[in-house]
């Protein structure tokens, strides 16, 4: 585990205030660790220079897994394994196989999701999560930034961010 | 806020849209003359699959005159003639469900509040002035046709001592010739044809009446009542897009029902449209318009089209997945009809390919949506395979085992997609593109996906 780390903590009242200050910080070529809001801030993943998730093509793996799997299962069950007249149908015949496809590759697809978020993020039991300052799940927006990924003094830090708008700038070390 | 911007109907367009007009009445005229003079030219191989049909659908027409259901032509017009007929009253459904699709679009906006669409209402409006124009060819073409395409008009059927006495039609006669005597004049069926087109128009100039005075007055009060104008006219919608469809298509095949119909001929009028009002913003902003329209707006519009071709497939497979489990001789007739028959079997497959598998896939990723090259590749499939949808609904029930898709079709269509993007565009060119004091406005140009 990643212990004994220390952060720079900028606590910001306003989203806009927020969002220049990302932009400028990012600037001065400060790599911030993460930002913390209380409700989603238009912008903000662009500001912080985040690229898209690559959950979708996940998704799409884990349902086109779904897809063959169910698509397999009824073949072999009701062509090979067990074969039976229904309806007058042949044994394998596809429509009557469609639902139930369909609710595999949803399944799978949500599960596969649910799964690599959680293993994407790190999230898992016995595992709290840090937490910077507790008012970001109230009204304050929170900037962390790494000291050791950074070349700058913690004083230097704590200046930029109180010209960028910053109420105040406290210190956590995990 | 908001510049002035005008579409300009450019002589060049003009010519444009006049040769695409001529063209399709040459192949028309070439597919007319080679249907009077080769339709007996046909090889074995029709013929055969013919015998085998024939006897298919003869073990599962209720009726005893299964054989001549088949063949059809005996009574009724000669089959170039009655091929023209289907053509033109396939296409006029084709294209009045886009142009009654525009104003639904347009309604559909305003009865969700939606922002984005802001700036680009204008061009489903435009489409929306189609609908007269296909009102009158509706009523004219259904007193053309009836004879051949509708059998249910045949007064014989309804006879008790007459040899073509139906007993199923019978039962559904009140349906269509309500409170007139059954076999007489259908009045129930053409008020409502005419009462449905006659409401579309009217709240049609209505709602354009409320958006067009909004850019001279601003304020709320238009949109307020647009959007009441707008929740009466989806009330009237839904029940008139589905009972139209039992009017005008279900009814070619008088003994067949399926209940997902309505949902069915609605589903693909309106990806249908969909893909239509995509493609003219695309080529829009392509001539230099709709400035304001950014790749946010284009994505919506390309969701739209992505979720409604997954709609229309599910709307699709509903009914086909019912019947086919079922498997009841009078409902399964009308896929047998369209599955199992040399002109038809390839339609039913491709309809399937072109409208759901390759707008699932090409349209499956985000920058897919985004991108406006894409879309133009994606819309016209999308256009041409509901096409062939509505064909797959008309032609095997009107000309049984005679259908074809030729240079009399495909001239046909090009004729009327001509004339439709000539009102359409006429249209344009007197509005404001882009409505001006649109309350929002202000959150459609900061629109961000």
């Amino acid at each position: 585990m990643d212990s004994n780390k220390n952060f720079v903590v900028g606590i910001f009242e306003d989203e806009d205030v927020l969002l220049h200050a990302v932009e400028h910080t990012r600037e001065k070529g400060l790599k911030i660790h993460e930002v913390y809001s209380p409700f989603p801030v238009h912008g903000l993943d662009e500001a912080l220079g985040y690229k898209r998730s690559r959950l979708p093509i996940a998704a799409f793996l884990f349902g086109m897994t779904g897809t063959s799997l169910a698509l397999l299962m009824q073949i072999w069950m009701l062509g090979y394994d067990w074969p039976m007249i229904i309806g007058g149908k042949n044994h394998a015949s596809l429509p009557p196989f469609i639902p139930v496809t369909f609710e595999m590759t949803v399944l799978l697809a949500a599960f596969g999701m649910v799964g690599t978020f959680f293993i994407a993020s790190d999230m898992k039991p016995y595992k709290w999560p840090r937490q910077f300052d507790i008012r970001s799940t109230d009204d304050k927006h929170v900037m962390a930034i790494d000291l050791a990924t950074n070349k700058m003094s913690k004083e230097e830090i704590s200046a930029l961010l109180k010209s960028q708008g910053a109420s105040e700038v406290n210190e956590k070390n995990f | 806020m908001i510049a002035d911007e005008k579409y300009i109907f450019k002589p060049a367009t003009k010519q444009k849209l006049f040769i695409l007009i001529g063209v399709g009445l040459l192949l028309f005229a070439v597919g007319v003359f080679m249907a009077k003079n080769g339709g007996h030219h046909e090889g074995a191989e029709k013929h055969a699959s013919q015998e085998i049909a024939k006897s298919l659908v003869a073990s599962t027409e209720p009726t005893e005159h299964a054989a001549s259901a088949v063949e059809g032509g005996h009574h009724g017009s000669a089959t170039w003639l009655k091929r023209i007929y289907t053509s033109l009253w396939h296409n006029n459904i084709f294209f009045a469900g886009i142009g009654i699709i525009g104003l639904f679009f347009v309604a559909i906006q305003y009865a969700a509040q939606a922002g984005w669409s802001a700036p680009i209402k204008r061009i489903p409006l435009a489409m929306g002035s189609w609908i007269p124009f296909a009102g009158i060819l509706m009523v004219g073409l259904w007193f053309l046709v009836k004879g051949d395409l509708f059998h249910w008009t045949d007064h014989s059927l309804y006879d008790v001592k007459n040899e073509h006495y139906d007993a199923i039609l019978m039962g559904k006669s009140a349906y269509f010739f309500w409170p007139m005597h059954a076999g007489s004049f259908p009045l129930f069926f053409v008020v409502r044809m005419v009462l449905f087109f006659s409401l579309w128009y009217l709240f049609f100039t209505w709602i354009k009446k409320e958006m067009l005075a909004e850019d001279i007055n601003g304020g709320t009060n238009h949109w307020f009542a647009s959007r009441k104008l707008s929740a009466y006219f989806l009330v009237i919608f839904a029940v008139s897009s589905s009972v139209s469809a039992w009017d005008w298509v279900m009814s070619i095949d008088p003994h067949w029902f399926s209940t997902m119909f309505g949902w069915y001929v609605f589903a693909s009028w309106w990806v249908t449209g969909l893909a239509t009002i995509t493609l003219l913003v695309a080529n829009l902003k392509g001539a230099g318009y709709l400035k304001v329209v950014t790749q946010n707006h284009i994505h919506d519009l390309g969701k739209f089209v992505f979720a409604f071709s997954i709609f229309w497939t599910y709307i699709w497979f509903c009914q086909f997945m019912l019947i086919y489990y079922a498997n009841l001789p009078e409902e399964t007739v009308y896929f047998i009809q369209r599955m199992r028959t040399a002109p038809y079997s390839w339609i039913f497959y491709a309809n399937i390919f072109l409208n759901f598998v390759l707008p699932f896939l090409l349209l499956m990723t985000r920058d897919a949506k985004r991108q406006i090259s894409m879309l133009k590749v994606v819309c016209p499939i999308v256009i041409i395979g509901h096409w062939f949808d509505f064909y797959n609904m008309i032609t095997p029930g009107a000309m049984k085992l005679e259908g074809g898709v030729g240079f009399l079709e495909i001239g046909l269509a090009m004729v009327f997609a001509g004339a439709f993007l000539y009102v359409v565009l006429n249209a344009l060119s007197k509005l404001q593109l882009v409505a001006k004091n649109h309350p929002f406005m202000q959150e459609s140009l900061n629109h961000h996906i």
